[in-house]
């Protein structure tokens, strides 16, 4: 499987569409070419705010902006977001449930800058603020349509962006929309759900999976909070031996732990494997590598289903590789930050 | 014949005697509040009554309100898309382009800030009965919903920021009025409040006022043995802010200090004596946060000095 790469969707994309809403902001702190910004300051000076390095300060003054009307989009890497103003995000922004739109880029183990640089557990973290909404987007389609989502929230909206060159997976003409699964395959031996990068990533090991009779239920995810998706809740009832969860993300507090809440309190009795950082830090690496290291890659996955399955699939290591549709962490992207 | 004009000193005369009631007024609350719940924040009341007298009493441009306020009870934490919550800001009036707005920060003078807007109408009388019941919004750490409140500081050091981004946004729309932020100085300890001071002064917040209590006491004790601030007005000078050091009980050098223009940012240092009208409290140095009486000998030393300042 082969898909559209699209290089830097969110550069023109979000200039297009801030054009007839004055009230968006963009503040930014030291990372706005690295945040695909650059171009958007230079399209509406009056809109940019540069505030340096000191994101707790930049999300006090985006609370200021939200409590007057404004709508602050802040644009840095995830890591920067939630982990040093912590304080700040839930006192400043998120108890008086401003509009706030913090959109984290370089979320989990998709950089080499390391473990400064790697949010691996943001969504566990942010998950557990009241008021705030968590989006994940996983290919360009999302990228582009993940603005009116945020935009229709009447809250704080934490984003795991993606830029650089991403894949379009999804039509363009079926956006993102908030809290529904997209439905990638229906099945009733497995149910697997996948966010952000992970779905491309499962996707090339899943055809290979059903050519080899296996009937998976494949559901990308792309709200994280709430996370009341009528559709999730059918898709988990219907596996018969069990759910995988995939996520770039600790398998604590994320997208599989989101999942096993559910199935605890619906009782629905399958194995649950979660697929991630199994609580470990990573380090400073090339995303491939690192997803290989971390088995949390398309091979992992065919493990994960042959171990629920209690069979094995012969699928081999270059068969998946024929697969790969990106080239990751390519040298389109030469300077890592 | 033309008489020659005089500066007009008699309203400012009148307008100090006014403030100086405010100032006792804070006091005399305060400390009948702490008697009759066996404690209350005693020291901040000493310092900030004359900083806090003047800013509510003349400096702060707010629209009226037209009678003392009742305090609502609490009806909830906000929520995402719910609108029905009103802030503590509506002790301050109808906001509006030329009004000023505050922002106070060190959420524990809520004792204080309730009584300043006791004596200044805003507040009814008995609002202070509400003060850390249960369901009340007359909360001990002030919270948006408190009176005089319109932002959650009670973990210290983030109402300037919050403050700079709403300076901002009044700055884009090019509104006439002052954003004013009242801070105390132990969040001069903090990391961001330093970031805010460049984040000021870089986005040319001219508007943007701050009046802080330099009482140099803090939890732990003076603030010089626990972690040092000073030279304070040197360090603030040297992210560009303009700012002006008076004595927190002069009144005239408070308002006067309120008065000067400036293109740039502006802090008024009030350096204060946190025992001043209430001497009995220099007995409990080295640590003046928090006003919790030993026993009934202390209580009854105190409910002396109280009739001792109401005469």
């Amino acid at each position: 499987m082969s898909y559209e790469i699209v290089a830097r969707p969110h550069q023109q994309n979000f200039i297009d569409w801030a054009k007839d809403k004055p009230e968006v902001l963009v503040l930014s702190a030291d990372l706005t070419n690295s945040c695909e910004v650059g171009k958007w300051r230079d399209t509406y000076p009056d809109r940019f705010f540069s505030m340096g390095m000191a994101e707790q300060n930049m999300l006090g003054f985006a609370a200021g902006l939200a409590r007057e009307g404004f709508e602050p989009w802040l644009h840095t890497f995830s890591v920067f977001l939630y982990r040093r103003p912590l304080d700040q995000l839930q006192m400043s922004i998120a108890y008086p449930a401003l509009k706030v739109r913090l959109v984290g880029f370089l979320p989990g183990i998709m950089t080499p800058g390391g473990v400064t640089h790697q949010a691996i557990e943001d969504i566990a973290v942010i998950r557990a603020i009241p008021n705030m909404t968590i989006l994940e987007v996983g290919d360009a389609t999302e990228v582009e349509s993940v603005l009116d989502v945020a935009h229709a929230v009447d809250g704080p909206v934490y984003i795991r962006m993606l830029r650089g060159e991403v894949s379009r997976i999804f039509p363009k003409n079926e956006p993102f929309v908030l809290n529904a699964a997209r439905i990638l395959s229906t099945g009733s031996d497995i149910t697997l759900l996948t966010s952000g990068v992970m779905t491309e990533e499962a996707l090339r090991a899943i055809p290979l999976m059903q050519e080899r009779g296996v009937s998976i239920s494949h559901l990308h995810v792309s709200t994280l909070k709430p996370f009341t998706d009528p559709r999730i809740v059918a898709a988990l009832k219907s596996a018969k031996y069990g759910v995988i969860t995939m996520e770039n993300h600790s398998i604590i507090g994320g997208l599989g732990s989101a999942v096993a809440e559910v199935m605890a309190e619906r009782g629905i009795g399958v194995p649950l494997q979660r697929i991630g950082l199994a609580d470990t830090y990573a380090h400073g690496a090339s995303q491939k590598f690192l997803m290989s290291e971390y088995e949390i890659d398309a091979a992992a996955l065919v493990k994960r289903v042959e171990s629920a399955l209690g069979r094995k699939l012969n699928i081999h290591e270059t068969e998946l590789q024929e697969q790969r549709s990106v080239s990751l962490h390519s040298s389109a992207k030469a300077e890592a930050l | 014949m033309e008489r020659r004009k005089e500066p007009d000193m008699s309203d400012r005369a009148k307008e100090v005697v006014q403030i100086e009631k405010i100032a006792r007024g804070i006091r005399e609350r305060v400390l009948a509040h702490s008697l009759a719940n066996n404690g209350g924040y005693m020291s901040q009341a000493c310092s900030s009554a004359e900083l806090l007298g003047a800013l509510y009493g003349s400096i702060l441009n707010f629209s009226d309100v037209k009678e003392p306020i009742d305090p609502p009870s609490f009806i909830g934490v906000p929520e995402v898309g719910v609108h029905t919550y009103k802030t503590g800001a509506q002790f301050h009036g109808e906001p509006g382009p030329k009004f000023d707005r505050l922002i106070s920060s060190p959420a524990h003078y809520a004792l204080v800030i309730y009584a300043a807007l006791i004596e200044t109408g805003r507040l009814r009388e008995d609002g202070l009965e509400h003060f850390n019941r249960d369901g009340s919004t007359v909360e001990m750490i002030g919270a948006e919903h408190s009176p005089g409140f319109e932002t959650t500081t009670g973990s210290l050091a983030q109402a300037l920021s919050q403050a700079g981004g709403i300076a901002l946004a009044r700055k884009i729309r090019n509104e006439s009025g002052r954003t004013w932020v009242f801070m105390s100085d132990g969040e001069f300890q903090e990391g961001q409040t330093y970031e805010a001071l460049q984040a000021a002064k870089f986005h040319g917040l001219d508007k943007l006022r701050v009046i802080v209590d330099v009482n140099m006491n803090q939890c732990d004790g003076p603030m010089d043995t626990v972690m040092t601030i000073e030279p304070l007005a040197d360090r603030i000078k040297a992210f560009g802010w303009n700012v002006t050091v008076v004595d927190g009980h002069d009144i005239p050098a408070i308002l006067g200090a309120a008065e000067v223009e400036t293109n740039n940012p502006h802090m008024i240092l009030c350096y204060t004596d946190p025992v001043r009208g209430l001497p009995i409290l220099a007995e409990r140095a080295p640590v003046l946060h928090y006003l919790r009486f030993t026993g009934s000998e202390e209580r009854a030393r105190y409910e002396m000095a109280y009739q001792e300042m109401i005469k």
